[in-house]
Parts: C-alpha cells; sequence; structure tokens
C-alpha cells in the first residue's frame, strides 16, 4: 500500500505500475483533475494546501482501511499539493485486485472517504482575476434549506 | 496552561494568523477554546462548532485539553 502527498505532478503510469501482479486480474485507475468550470465560474487553476502530517496520515489510514474492507492490497494514492493549472491530476487512485468488482467498489470508497475526511483545501483561482476557498459544505446548507 | 492553536485556508485567513499560543485554566475543553478564539478580531468566520483535530486526530468538542495540546481548527475540507 502506497499513500502519500506529493508536490510534484502525479505519475499516473507509475501509481498503476505499482498495483499490477499477474494475480491481478483488474487494476483500476481513478484520476481527479482540474475542471474549467466551477458552479458556473471559469477556472484558470486551483491551489491546494492541507494539514500536511495529519493528511498523510489519514490518506494512509483510509488505504489501510480500503485493503481490510475490500480484501484489496495493491493499492496506490496520491494527492498533489501546490499551484495547479487545468487538467493536472490533483488525485490519483490506482486499485489492483484479482476481479473487477472490488476493484470499482474500493477505488470509490477512496475517493469518497478522501474527500469526507482528509485535511486539505483547495483555493480556486478564477478567470476575472480572483480566488476563493472552495466550501464543499455550503452548496449542500443552501440545498437543504 | 497553554495550548497551540493551528488555523488553515479561510480560517487563517479571517484571524490573521496560522498559528498562536492560547492560555486557558486547565480543565479546559476544545469548545470552551473555541469560545475563546471567537471572541478574537476576524473571528465571526470561525462557527461554533467547527472540524477539531487535537494532536492530529479528529476530536469531539466536549473532550478535555491537555497543556501542549495542538488543536488544528479544520475547515470544511475540500480535497479531491
Amino acid at each position: 500500500m502506497h499513500a502519500r502527498l506529493v508536490r510534484e505532478p502525479i505519475d499516473a503510469g507509475g501509481l498503476l505500475a505499482g498495483v499490477s501482479r499477474s494475480a491481478n486480474g483488474a487494476t483500476l485507475l481513478f484520476l481527479g483533475v482540474v475542471r474549467e468550470v466551477n458552479d458556473g465560474r471559469a477556472v484558470s487553476g486551483i491551489e491546494y494546501s492541507a494539514y500536511e502530517p495529519m493528511a498523510a496520515r489519514e490518506l494512509g489510514d483510509i488505504g489501510q482501511e480500503a485493503a481490510q474492507r475490500f480484501g484489496v492490497t495493491d493499492i496506490a494514492i496520491e494527492h498533489r499539493l501546490g499551484e495547479l493549472a487545468l487538467e493536472e491530476v490533483s488525485v490519483g487512485i490506482a486499485v489492483g485486485h484479482p476481479h473487477r468488482a472490488e476493484a470499482y467498489e474500493a477505488s470509490r470508497w477512496i475517493i469518497e472517504e478522501i474527500k469526507r475526511r482528509v485535511p486539505i483545501w483547495k483555493r480556486e483561482h478564477y478567470a476575472d482575476g480572483t480566488r476563493e476557498w472552495v466550501d464543499p459544505t455550503r452548496g449542500a446548507a443552501e440545498a437543504r434549506a | 496552561m497553554s495550548v497551540t492553536v493551528l488555523l488553515f485556508a479561510s480560517y487563517a485567513d479571517a484571524l490573521g494568523t496560522s498559528s498562536l499560543h492560547v492560555d486557558l485554566e486547565d480543565g479546559s475543553t476544545v469548545r470552551q477554546l473555541v469560545g475563546r478564539l471567537r471572541e478574537r478580531a476576524g473571528a465571526h468566520a470561525l462557527p461554533p462548532d467547527p472540524l477539531i483535530a487535537v494532536n492530529e486526530r479528529y476530536a469531539r468538542g466536549d473532550i478535555t485539553l491537555s497543556a501542549g495540546d495542538t488543536v488544528a481548527i479544520i475547515p470544511p475540507v475540500a480535497g479531491g
């Protein structure tokens, strides 16, 4: 199991290679990518920051928990920090498993746990020159209201 | 007793610092610490019951702090 925060670009091929074994009939790669529009605003880039020691530990915990929960031993997770341009990869998750069902389940669970509990924040930079911290709970609160 | 408080992202911007030391009465809880922080300038951005980590682990508002603890006030996380 490999889980870490990185400042250099994420090497998707390296993540996949790390989980590929002859026992694995399925290898799955998920990439989170900086998107050009969020909430209707034109995005020019995103800056990621973290409470680094805790975020690194939470990422590792998520990998360990996924390994136990889904019986997957081959997991590689990297989350990027720093300034990212459009189309750059912010998070990469590779999972290898003998069967595809468990690989898909583990991959989905890992990304949702990252979004739920790893102390990482992002500040979006917009095409109009402004920047703002993203609060994923804000839209949810408005939707409930 | 003294604890170290870490602030991040929008909370660090609002309070104008990313770390500070706070003196509290022995036996103070996380919630009491947050109450003290909310008296500071710019602290309107800080909710009464924010996400908290004590010594790098998520913790509830009613736990009792110890001298030397590191308390992180965690804005809504946005990884991925």
